[in-house]
This record gives structure tokens, C-alpha cells and sequence, in this order.
């Protein structure tokens, strides 16, 4: 239970390397350079781009396809979560909202 | 650009991260302890779990590498899905370069061990832009980590449990959190390019995912597309 094979912790080693990397090297090596001002404006979308693209797979992708109805349990939650988020901007509240709502639908509709 | 409004004063010590990490702590520990579970069935001991989530420490293609390894897949091509799967943080600590780039190397170089989705998410959210102390994002990433660690731990020692979290609608909780930092980001000055920006993401990972299922694509291609739009209209 508590024994570590090497081929498993060279495995680890070997994913951590190629995940380390691409975390590590734009915050290491770009801030030395100059970034020009288009690139600078390009970044700052790219926050809200990545949460609408991470966000969209959760709601409306299921075991790698597109499920729009009753039977998505998250699509519907984000409906009272958007709402309570747009009205508070409570980070907590929303996200407790959503977790309530989810397991209300799971519980009522299936 | 950053939403513009309603800045108040940038948390900037230990405790301030490992408070703003809260809503990612409670998301990771249902999700940890599935991979814990997931990974002791797929017959990694407890020790090797813990040991990839310390050093590894990226969800989705823990829970990949999980199958693969159950599949009997080999190290080279399960080393390669993960560095496929998990790319895209390449865009995530480039976007954060202006809020960290006066911090010293060093600090960046450990601090970017802890870059995720979540993470992520929350530092842009809180940081808007200006900069970042080292106390809050080591306060941030080491409280995110932790829960990481110790939830997978967990979930491995107690191995083929069943879990209720889908149930109790915990696996909501990631998708709240990204609900509720993306709104503020649709409002305020500049509001409507950002909104584009955010739909044209929504639409692209969708399609993307669809048309390459299992590619690891979606957020890379859809962040692009998304973030070029958006400069475009400003």
C-alpha cells in the first residue's frame, strides 16, 4: 500500500517534466523580455476566454457530446448560479448556489 | 481588457491567498478523492497516488493517465497525453507574466508549479491586472495543492468506497466557481468585447471538443480564437 515501484515514480517524473514546463517557462523566460503593447491587450483576454472555454465543456459536453435538456443536471444549475452570481458577485454564494441547485434537479428530475 | 470597476485593494499576504483559495479547496476535495478512488482501482498504491499529485498536480490528466496506466498503456504515451492535456497552462503563465514578471526568477520559477485551471482563474480574478505579491500566491497555490494532495490520499486509502458527491452536487462546484469569476468580467468598461470574446470561447470549445474528441485541444484552441477576437473588436 505504501511501497512506490520505480517504472510508476519514473512514469510520475517523466508527466511532471512535460507539466512543469509549460507553467514554468512563458512566466520565467517572457518576463525578461519587453512584450509589445498587442500582445500585452491579447492577454488580457485571455483570462476570460479560458474560463467561457472551460466553463462551456462542463455545461454542455457529456462523455464527448453535446447534451442540451433535462437530462444535463449542470446546464440546468448554472441557470439559478448565473442569476445569483450576477446579482451578488458573492464567489462563495454562487458557488454554493450551484452545488444546492444541482443536487435539487438530480434529485427531483432523476 | 480587466474589468475596471469595483478594484479594491490587492490581498497581498499569505493568509489573503490561502483565503481566496477557499472556493477551489471545496471543488478539488470531492474531485481529488474520485481521482484517489479512480487511481487505487486502476492498481497504483496509496504512496504512488500521493506521490502524483505531488508532483504532478494537474487534474484531468491524473485522471488520464489513471486509465491509460489500467489500460496497460506505456509510460511514452501516457507521458504524452499529459503534456498534450496539459499545454495549455503554457497560455496561462504567459497572461500572467505582467502581473508577476517583477518577482524574481526563482520565486516565479516555484510559483509556477502551482499554475491550474482554478488557480488561475482565481489569481486574474483578484489580481485584474496589477501585480501580484509572492506571501498571497504562495498562500494561494500551497492551499490548493494541499487539498489536492490530501484529498487523492484519501480517497485512495479508502479505495472502492462509493462516493456521493454527484449526488450532493460537489461536481458543480468547479463550474459555480467559473460562473462566478466570469461574470465580473461582463461588466464594466469594455464589457461587450469581453462578452464576445467569452461567447466566441464557449462556442470554440464546444466545436472543438466535438470535432476532436479526447484531443486535449479545446481550451488552447479555443482560448486563441477567443482572445484574438476579442483584441480585434477593442
Amino acid at each position: 500500500m505504501m511501497a512506490i515501484r520505480p517504472h510508476v515514480a519514473l512514469l510520475f517524473l517523466g508527466m511532471a517534466l512535460v507539466t512543469y514546463l509549460p507553467r514554468m517557462l512563458p512566466l520565467v523566460v517572457l518576463s525578461r523580455l519587453r512584450l509589445p503593447p498587442l500582445l500585452l491587450r491579447w492577454l488580457g483576454f485571455v483570462p476570460v476566454s479560458v474560463l467561457a472555454a472551460l466553463l462551456a465543456r462542463e455545461l454542455f459536453i457529456v462523455d464527448e457530446s453535446l447534451v442540451l435538456g433535462l437530462d444535463n443536471p449542470p446546464l440546468l444549475a448554472a441557470l439559478p448560479t448565473f442569476l445569483v452570481a450576477f446579482l451578488t458577485r458573492n464567489l462563495m454564494g454562487t458557488v454554493l448556489t450551484g452545488i444546492a441547485a444541482t443536487a435539487a434537479i438530480r434529485f427531483f428530475l432523476q | 481588457m480587466n474589468p475596471s470597476h469595483a478594484l479594491s485593494p490587492i490581498p497581498s499576504s499569505l493568509a489573503a491567498g490561502m483565503r481566496a483559495a477557499s472556493p477551489v479547496v471545496l471543488g478539488y476535495l470531492p474531485i481529488g478523492f474520485a481521482l484517489g478512488v479512480l487511481a487505487s482501482t486502476a492498481g497504483f498504491t496509496v504512496a504512488e497516488v500521493g506521490l502524483m499529485s505531488a508532483l504532478v498536480y494537474a487534474g484531468s490528466s491524473q485522471f488520464i493517465a489513471a486509465g491509460m496506466f489500467a489500460g496497460g498503456a506505456g509510460a511514452p504515451a501516457i507521458i504524452s497525453a499529459t503534456f498534450l492535456v496539459n499545454l495549455r497552462h503554457l497560455l496561462m503563465s504567459t497572461a500572467l507574466v505582467p502581473s508577476m514578471r517583477h518577482l524574481p526568477a526563482w520565486q516565479n520559477s516555484l510559483l509556477s508549479f502551482g499554475i491550474t485551471d482554478e488557480t488561475f482563474a482565481i489569481s486574474t480574478a483578484v489580481l485584474q491586472g496589477r501585480l501580484a505579491t509572492a506571501p498571497f500566491m504562495a498562500g494561494l497555490h500551497l492551499t490548493c495543492q494541499a487539498s489536492w494532495f490530501l484529498s487523492t490520499v484519501v480517497g485512495a486509502m479508502l479505495g472502492q468506497t462509493a462516493s456521493s458527491s454527484s449526488a450532493l452536487g460537489l461536481d458543480f462546484a468547479l463550474p459555480a466557481m467559473f460562473i462566478g469569476l466570469l461574470v465580473p468580467h461582463l461588466k464594466g468598461e469594455g464589457a461587450a468585447s469581453r462578452a464576445t470574446a467569452a461567447l466566441v470561447g464557449a462556442g470554440s470549445a464546444v466545436v472543438i471538443t466535438l470535432l476532436f474528441p479526447g484531443s486535449g485541444w479545446s481550451v488552447i484552441g479555443a482560448t486563441l480564437i477567443a482572445a484574438t477576437v476579442g483584441v480585434m473588436l477593442r
